[in-house]
C-alpha cells in the first residue's frame, strides 16, 4: 500500500516536471535566443551574448509600425464590443426563457465558428459594398467574436446584481437613464473594465481572423509571421522576451492588487 | 456599533415641513393578473391622509403586489389607484408621490451613505453642495452624524435600516411604502424599530402603508389593518375591529390566536344563534342573522376561555358555555401560559391564563371545566 | 422586449437593441448568410454576370468532393483535430484533477497564475517557440544527439511538430473547463469511493469522469474547433505533407483567386465544426449554457 502510494507520488511528480517543462521551456529558450550572437534564432551553438538584437529591434520601424496598428485596432474593438457586448447581456437577460435561449445559441455561435471562417465571411460580406480588407474589416471582424466574452462576463455579474436597488432609485423619483448611470453601471464597472482588458489581449493575439481581413495592413502578429518566411531573426525573440517581462509583470501587479483588495474588504467585515 | 436608541424619533422633530404634505390613497376595484393567474382581485380600500395603514396577510396573499401597484412598479389589470385624489394609471414609479422602503432595504452598496440619501435629490436636480447639507441634516435626525462618507457595508443592521428611512424622507414624499422592512432585524431591534416607526410616523404625519405578515406588528403599530388572502380582501379596520369582531373566518384564524369549534346552526335570534357542536350545544353571537341548518364554526379567543377544577360546573346560563376537558398541556410562554384541554370527543380547546393564576390551575392529567361566555363566542357561517 | 423597455425607458432600450441587432444581424449573421450564397455560386468573369451562367449551383461544393487530394486534407485535419483534442485531454487531466482537488488555494491561484503567462503572449508567439526548438539544427536535436538518443539530427517539422504546437495553444482551453467541472466535485465523494475500496481508476472512470462529463465536452469542442480552424501552427511547423485544411481555403483566396471556391470550402469547415460541437453536446447531453461559462 505504502509502495504504490509512493509510486503514484513519483508519477505525480516526474508528470508536474514534464507539464511545466512543456509549458516553461519554449518561453525559456525563445527568450536565450535574444541573446545569442546566431542570425537565426536559436540557442544552439552559442555563439556568444549579445544585446544586439534588442538595438536591431528598436530600429525596426516596421515592428513598431506593426504594433502601433494592433494597439490601435485593439482600441476600436474595445469601444465596439464593450458596449455591444452590455447590451446584449442587458437584452438577453430581459427576454422570456425560449427566445433567450434562441439568442443565446446566437450571441455565442461566434465562438463556436473556426477564426478564419469568421475573416471569409466577413470579407465577403463587405466587398459586396465595396470595402475591401484593412483596418476597419480587421475591426469588425475581431470584435464579431470577441463580443461574446463581454457578454458572457457581463450576464454571469449580472446574476449576482439586485434589482430592486433599481426599483428603490425609480421609486426616490430617478429616471430610467438615471437609474443605469448611478445604478447599474458602477456596479458593472469592474467586470466591464476586465472585459475591455481581456478584448485587448484578444485582439493583439488574433492572427487566424485578421490574417483574412487585414488588406494591406499589417498588425504584429502578422508581421512576425511574416517574418519567419522573409527571415527571422532573433530581434523578434528580443520583442517576444519584452511581451513576457511585461506579462509578468502585469500578472505580478494584478496579484498585488487582489490580494490587497481582499485585505481591505475582510478589515471593512471585521468592524 | 450599537446606535444609540431614541434618537430616530426625538430628532424627526426638526423636519416640521414635511407636515401637511401627506396624501389619502384610494384603491377601487383593482386587480392584478399575471398571465392566467389572479394575484389580486376587486381590492377597494381608501387610506386616509395622515394614517399609518398596515397590509397584512401569508406570503402570497398579494400584499406585496398592492403595494408595488402603488408604488407604481405595476399597472392594475382592472380598477385604479387614486393618490391625493389623483389617478395614477400610466404613470410610474419615479413619477408618483411615493417612495419605498424594501424588505433587503436596496441601499446602494457602491455609493457612500450620504449620496444614499440625497440620491432622491440628485434625481430632482439639486446642487451637489446642497444635497450634501441635505444629507447631513438627514443624518443628524436619524442620530447617525458623521457617517455621511462611510459604505452601507460598513453600517449595522440598524443603522442601515434608519439610512434607508432617510433616504425615503429625503424626497419629502406624501406616501410611505414600507415592504417589510423589519424583517431581516433581530427581534429586540425589530421591536424598537416599531416603536421609532410608529413615532416617526406621527410626527411627521406621512401617510404609511406598511406590509406585513407578522400580525403582532400590524396590531401594534397600525390605525387601520387590512386583511388579505388568496388576493382577495378580508376585512379592514382598526386592529380592535379585527381581533374583536372578526368578518370572515380566515380573519379570525389569522389574527391573533383562536379555538375553532364546527357545527350547525339551531336557531337564530338576531345575533344570538345557538351552534350544535361535537362537544354539544354552544351559545354565540353573529354579525348578522344566520339560517338554521348552515354549517358554522364558533370562535372563542384563548383569553377569553376560564378555566376551573372539575365538580366546580355552574348551573347552565343562557349567557355561558362550558364543557369538560381533560388538561393535556401547559405551554409557558412567560407573562401566560396556554393550557390544553382535550375534550371527550378528541378535540383540544386552549386557554391562556396569566402566569401570575397558574397556581390554581388544575394539574395536567386532571379534569377540569372550559368555559367561555356567549358574547365572545363568535358565531361566523363557513366559506 | 417589453421588460426591456419597462427597465431602461425608450432611449436606453432603443440603443440596446440598435447595438445588439448590428453585431447579430449585420457582424454575425449577413456576413455567414453572404458566405453560404457565395459558396453556391459559379466564380464568374465580368463579362459572365447577368448571363445564363450566373446562378445558383452546387458546383463549388461538389468540386471539393471530387478533389481526392483535398478531401484528403480534410480528412487528415479532421483527423488531427481530434487527436489534438485527445491529447490535450490527456496532458492536461492530471493537473486539472490535482488542482481541483488537491491543491491548496495558495497553490491553486499561483498555478493558475503561472499557466495563463504563456497564454498572455500571443498564438504567434507561442508557435514561433515551438518553431525554433523543433529546427534540424535546433535545440531539440542537439539535446537528443547530446545524450545519444538519436544518431542523426532529425526533421521535426510536420504532423509531430503540428501536434506539439496546437497542443501547446490550446492547453488553457481544456484546462479550464476541466478544472472548473472537477472543482465542483465534492472531495468526500471520492474520500467515500476510496473508502468502498475503489481503485483510482475505478475512481475516475465512475465518479470523477462522469462528474466532469460537461467540462471535458467543452474542453474538447473547443480545442477541436481551434485546431480544425488555425493557421499559424499548421503554416509554422508544417511540411509539405503536412498541409491543413485552412490552408487549402487561405490559397483559394488569396493564390487561387477563386473567393467563391474559397467560400464553399470555409463552409465545409464551418458545418465540420457546428456538426462537431453539436453531436459532441448531444452525445455528452450537454447544453449549450453550460458550454460558453
Amino acid at each position: 500500500m505504502i509502495t504504490s502510494a509512493a509510486v503514484r507520488k513519483g508519477l505525480y511528480a516526474l508528470y508536474f516536471v514534464a507539464f511545466f517543462l512543456y509549458l516553461f521551456a519554449p518561453l525559456a529558450i525563445m527568450g536565450a535566443a535574444a541573446f545569442n550572437e546566431s542570425r537565426f534564432p536559436t540557442v544552439v551553438p552559442w555563439q556568444g551574448t549579445t544585446l544586439t538584437w534588442f538595438q536591431e529591434l528598436s530600429r525596426d520601424t516596421a515592428m513598431w509600425q506593426a504594433l502601433w496598428t494592433s494597439i490601435l485596432i485593439a482600441v476600436c474593438v474595445v469601444l465596439v464590443v464593450v458596449p455591444v457586448g452590455t447590451a446584449a447581456a442587458l437584452v438577453l437577460t430581459s427576454l422570456h426563457a425560449r427566445a433567450r435561449g434562441v439568442a443565446y445559441a446566437v450571441m455565442v455561435s461566434p465562438l463556436l465558428t473556426p477564426g478564419v471562417v469568421i475573416g471569409i465571411a466577413t470579407l465577403i460580406l463587405w466587398r459586396q459594398v465595396g470595402v475591401g480588407g484593412g483596418l476597419f474589416l480587421i475591426v469588425v471582424a475581431q470584435s464579431s467574436y470577441i463580443a461574446c466574452y463581454v457578454m458572457l462576463m457581463v450576464v454571469a455579474r449580472l446574476q449576482r446584481f439586485d434589482r430592486t436597488q433599481e426599483e428603490a432609485a425609480l421609486s426616490l423619483g430617478a429616471s430610467r437613464v438615471m437609474v443605469f448611470r448611478r445604478v447599474l453601471l458602477p456596479f458593472l464597472a469592474p467586470t466591464l473594465i476586465a472585459a475591455g482588458f481581456l478584448a485587448v489581449l484578444q485582439s493583439i493575439e488574433n492572427y487566424n481572423t485578421t490574417l483574412f481581413v487585414r488588406g494591406f495592413d499589417t498588425p504584429l502578429t502578422v508581421y512576425i509571421a511574416t517574418k519567419v518566411r522573409t527571415g527571422l531573426t532573433p530581434a523578434v525573440n528580443a520583442l517576444a522576451l519584452i511581451m513576457i517581462a511585461v506579462t509578468i509583470l502585469g500578472a505580478v501587479v494584478y496579484e498585488v492588487l487582489r490580494r490587497r483588495e481582499i485585505r481591505r474588504r475582510r478589515s471593512v467585515s471585521a468592524h | 456599533m450599537g446606535s444609540p436608541p431614541g434618537g430616530l424619533s426625538n430628532s424627526l422633530r426638526a423636519i416640521p415641513e414635511i407636515h401637511a404634505m401627506s396624501h389619502s390613497v384610494e384603491l377601487a376595484d383593482v386587480g392584478m393578473s399575471f398571465g392566467d393567474t389572479r394575484a389580486v382581485s376587486d381590492v377597494s380600500f381608501t387610506v386616509e391622509s395622515g394614517e399609518f395603514f398596515s397590509i397584512l396577510g401569508p406570503s402570497g396573499c398579494g400584499k406585496t403586489t398592492i403595494l408595488r401597484m402603488i408604488a407604481g412598479f405595476l399597472q392594475p389589470t382592472a380598477g385604479s389607484v387614486r393618490i391625493g385624489g389623483q389617478d395614477m394609471k400610466g404613470l410610474g414609479p419615479d413619477q408618483r408621490p411615493t417612495a419605498m422602503i424594501f424588505q433587503s432595504l436596496a441601499l446602494f452598496p457602491l455609493m457612500p451613505v450620504w449620496e444614499n440619501i440625497a440620491f432622491g435629490l440628485e434625481a430632482r436636480g439639486m446642487s451637489r453642495p446642497d444635497r450634501r447639507r441635505r444629507a447631513e441634516a438627514l443624518l443628524e435626525t436619524i442620530a447617525l452624524p458623521g457617517f455621511g462618507d462611510r459604505m452601507p457595508g460598513e453600517l449595522s443592521g440598524g443603522q442601515r435600516q434608519r439610512v434607508a428611512i432617510a433616504r425615503a424622507l429625503a424626497v419629502e414624499p406624501q406616501v410611505l411604502l414600507l415592504d417589510e422592512p423589519l424583517s431581516a432585524l433581530d427581534l429586540k431591534l425589530r421591536q424598537h424599530m416599531r416603536a421609532e416607526l410608529r413615532s416617526l410616523q406621527k410626527r411627521t404625519g406621512v401617510t404609511f402603508i406598511y406590509i406585513t405578515h407578522d400580525q403582532s406588528e400590524a396590531l401594534a403599530m397600525s390605525d387601520r389593518v387590512a386583511v388579505m388572502s388568496a388576493g382577495i380582501l378580508q376585512q379592514v379596520g382598526r386592529p380592535r375591529e379585527l381581533y374583536d369582531d372578526p368578518e370572515t373566518p380566515f380573519v379570525a384564524r389569522f389574527v391573533g390566536e383562536t379555538n375553532a369549534l364546527a357545527g350547525k346552526i339551531t336557531q337564530s335570534d338576531g345575533m344570538h344563534v345557538g351552534v350544535e357542536t361535537a362537544i354539544g350545544p354552544m351559545k354565540g353571537r353573529a354579525r348578522q342573522p344566520l339560517s338554521p341548518g348552515q354549517s358554522a364554526h364558533i370562535y372563542v379567543r384563548p383569553e377569553a376561555m376560564a378555566i376551573s377544577r372539575a365538580g366546580d360546573q355552574e348551573p347552565a346560563s343562557p349567557h355561558t358555555n362550558q364543557t369538560e376537558v381533560t388538561i393535556a398541556r401547559l405551554d409557558f410562554e412567560g407573562a401566560f401560559a396556554l393550557v390544553h384541554g382535550a375534550t371527550n370527543t378528541g378535540e383540544t380547546l386552549v386557554a391562556a391564563v396569566a402566569s401570575t393564576g397558574l397556581s390554581a390551575m388544575p394539574e395536567v392529567g386532571s379534569k377540569a371545566i372550559f368555559r367561555f361566555p356567549a358574547e365572545h363566542g363568535m358565531v361566523l357561517a363557513d366559506g | 422586449m417589453g421588460e426591456l423597455y419597462d427597465r431602461f425607458g425608450p432611449a436606453l432600450s432603443t440603443g440596446f437593441v440598435a447595438l445588439v441587432l448590428m453585431w447579430l444581424a449585420g457582424m454575425v449573421l449577413a456576413p455567414n448568410l453572404m458566405m453560404i450564397d457565395y459558396a453556391l455560386r459559379p466564380n464568374l468573369t465580368p463579362s459572365e454576370i447577368g448571363t445564363a451562367a450566373d446562378g445558383y449551383t452546387l458546383s463549388n461544393i461538389l468540386y471539393f468532393f471530387g478533389e481526392d487530394v483535398h478531401l484528403a486534407i480534410f480528412f487528415k485535419t479532421v483527423w488531427a483535430s481530434t487527436l489534438v483534442a485527445a491529447v490535450t485531454l490527456v496532458v492536461c487531466y492530471p493537473l486539472a484533477f490535482w488542482l481541483a482537488q488537491t491543491a491548496t488555494r495558495g497553490q491553486t491561484a499561483l498555478v493558475l497564475l503561472a499557466l495563463t503567462i504563456p497564454f498572455w503572449i500571443n498564438e504567434v508567439l507561442r508557435t514561433l517557440a515551438w518553431y525554433i526548438i523543433l529546427a534540424f539544427r535546433g535545440p531539440l536535436n542537439e539535446l537528443l544527439l547530446a545524450t545519444g538518443l538519436i544518431e542523426a539530427p532529425m526533421r521535426w517539422y510536420g504532423d509531430g511538430g503540428v501536434l506539439a504546437g496546437m497542443v501547446y495553444a490550446f492547453i488553457l482551453f481544456m484546462l479550464f473547463p476541466v478544472y472548473n467541472a472537477i472543482e465542483s466535485l465534492e472531495r468526500a465523494q471520492i474520500e467515500a469511493a476510496r473508502d468502498l475500496g475503489a481503485s483510482t481508476v475505478r475512481i475516475h472512470a465512475r465518479i470523477v469522469i462522469p462528474h466532469a462529463k460537461a467540462g471535458i465536452a467543452t474542453g474538447c469542442v473547443f480545442t477541436f474547433m481551434l485546431a480544425a480552424g488555425t493557421y499559424v501552427a499548421p503554416a509554422l511547423l508544417g511540411a509539405p505533407g503536412s498541409r491543413w485544411f485552412t490552408q487549402i481555403i487561405y490559397n483559394w483566396f488569396f493564390e487561387g483567386g477563386d473567393w467563391n471556391r474559397g467560400a464553399a470550402y470555409a463552409l465545409v469547415l464551418l458545418v465540420l465544426c457546428l456538426a462537431v460541437v453539436l453531436v459532441s453536446l448531444r452525445v455528452a447531453r450537454v447544453s449549450l449554457a453550460d458550454v460558453a461559462r
